[in-house]
């Protein structure tokens, strides 16, 4: 293992003191307190609140910013944040309009997000993202995880928010935009977690993992290497399948790289994935390319695919000024 | 499991709390490597890490834990986990100590430690959305449970065999919670971490009290 890192068990904290240091005009890091909070504070809107696993990076932390999170808290490397953290980040944000989760649907994180709110008094509600359509939802698994489609759900409710939305219509649009938004992911690697010092899995020179999560764990199958062009057009078909797509209708595509995927492969991805989607007969007019929900130094990509509308679309396109996502402003 | 019918049971020496908090310690840190070993062939490979940094903040305390008594340290310890492994099993393991202290001073027999049991097992259900048969925690707690409820006289040693026998079972099951459950058919064949934990510390609990309580 190689590693830029002091030591293992300093890399979260150490990381998110770099952050809060190289974008102190929008961020503030709790020093001890495991979150990012923005540095000011809409009042009276609601605030957005999120959080999971380290390792991930940008997401959460790099998300929070003028339209989109306002904390983020972090726990260790793919381990979800405890309960005491959130609620701290919870209060260090509330202004009195109530706060809205955002959880991916992971054991992990709906037990530790379920107790913070159990511990909390005022108005707050949790949107799930259960974006992944790779693991058959046959009542015999947790249903499907959150992956790459949390930024997009992060990144429209927090433009809703600034708007001034209140608690119950962040609510409805939220529980919209999981319901049109769906990925799927492929791993030409697995990743090293710092403290393990090896992979989590091996894969051979002509093998791949298709329907990988966020952590470097083992998917639903592993088949041999294929070229991009037929890569994207079986993601692009199983992320279709799960959509209620009309004809003729707009999508917002993200392509998101796991960590170590450079970009000029990332970039020919969104070619392929072009292709495979137009010849469904979606009409791409939004698009997001580079690693934004990695699992650390995994290879490989997902795919992600949002039907849009008018409202949806306008919220998309409203400024946002995160560490790692800014545009309009 | 000793006999005491009427009265709740004496608290137990400070020396002995010492003995099961170091012992509970000692053997999940001994383990970590292999709880990290059997979570990357099902999970995200980090078991053994979170359970490891749950038992070092627990070992930090143990001056202060040890002269509290026991129901206040179970409360305690559960914080601790909770506030400390975040992931699944801090909710999980932290609910159930919590669980455990609510009613403990009530503990009298087998009778009463099965109910107070039977609630911890029910409140880890309840936390996770789960039940027996998922490949979990629960699939060590729960027979367990049933063990004590069945009120056949218990040895320690019985105890501690029914854990691990438990455990074991949970190779051939196929995972439906926790991110073992996204490799589908993939889980089967593989020892549950969680269970495994779960399994050390009732067996370095048995072991303490077999010496000390005889």
């Amino acid at each position: 293992m190689k590693k830029l890192i002091n030591r293992p068990e300093d890399i979260v904290a150490e990381s998110l003191e770099g952050l809060a240091i190289s974008h102190s005009d929008i961020l503030v890091v709790q020093p001890g307190a495991r979150f990012v909070r923005r540095r000011t504070l809409g009042r009276g809107k609601v605030a957005l609140v999120s959080g999971g696993g380290s390792g991930h990076d940008p997401l959460h932390a790099g998300f929070v910013g003028k339209g989109m999170l306002d904390a983020a808290c972090m726990g260790e490397i793919f381990t979800s944040p405890t309960p005491d953290q959130i609620v701290a980040a919870i209060n260090a944000v509330e202004t009195g309009a109530g706060t809205l989760l955002v959880v991916k649907n992971y054991d992990g994180d709906v037990m530790n997000f379920d107790m913070a709110a159990e511990m909390c008094d005022h108005a707050l509600r949790s949107i799930l993202v259960t974006d992944d359509v790779s693991i058959p939802i046959d009542g015999r698994s947790t249903g499907a995880r959150g992956v790459a489609g949390t930024l997009i759900v992060e990144k429209i409710l927090g433009a809703a928010a600034e708007m001034g939305w209140p608690l119950d219509r962040l609510m409805i649009l939220g529980e919209r935009l999981v319901a049109q938004t769906k990925s799927m992911g492929v791993a030409l690697t697995s990743c090293t977690v710092p403290a393990n010092r090896t992979p989590t899995f091996e894969l051979n020179d002509d093998e791949m993992e298709l329907g990988v999560g966020i952590h470097g764990e083992r998917g639903q199958t592993r088949v041999k290497l294929d070229n991009a062009d037929a890569i994207a057009r079986h993601l692009v078909s199983k992320v279709l399948q799960c959509l209620p797509v009309s004809e003729s209708g707009d999508a917002l595509i993200l392509i998101n790289g796991f960590g170590a995927t450079p970009l000029i492969e990332l970039n020919l991805m969104a070619r392929s994935v072009d292709q495979a989607v137009r010849h469904a007969g979606l009409r791409p007019v939004r698009y997001l390319v580079g690693n934004y929900v990695t699992a650390l130094d995994m290879a490989g990509c997902s795919v992600t695919i949002t039907l849009l509308d008018a409202e949806i679309e306008a919220l998309w396109d409203a400024p946002v000024h995160t560490s790692a996502l800014r545009w309009g402003c | 499991m000793s006999q005491h019918s009427d009265a709740s049971f004496p608290d137990l020496s400070a020396a002995i709390k010492r003995r099961l908090i170091e012992h509970v310690c000692e053997t999940i840190e001994e383990h970590a490597e292999e709880l990290t070993r059997l979570d990357k062939a099902v999970g995200d490979g980090d078991h053994g890490i979170n359970m490891s940094r749950g038992v070092r903040a627990i070992s930090a305390e143990t001056e202060q834990l040890v002269q509290l008594e026991t129901p206040r340290i179970l409360q305690r310890v559960g914080m601790i986990l909770v506030m400390n492994i975040g992931g699944a099993a801090g909710p999980i393991f932290g609910t159930f100590f919590m669980t455990l202290a609510k009613d403990f001073r009530t503990a009298r027999d087998q009778a009463s430690l099965a109910q107070i049991f039977e609630a911890g097992v029910e409140s880890v259900c309840a936390r996770g959305k789960s039940r027996p048969g998922q490949k979990t925690v629960i699939d060590v707690l729960a027979p367990l449970s049933g063990l004590l409820l069945s009120g056949k006289p218990l040895s320690l040693a019985a105890f501690s065999e029914a854990a691990s026998a438990a455990a074991e079972a949970t190779i051939p099951l196929q995972a439906q919670r926790g991110r073992a459950s996204f490799l589908g058919a993939r889980s089967i064949g593989h020892l549950d971490p969680g269970a495994r934990s779960a399994e050390l510390m009732i067996k370095a609990v048995c072991s303490v009290l077999a010496k000390e309580c005889k």
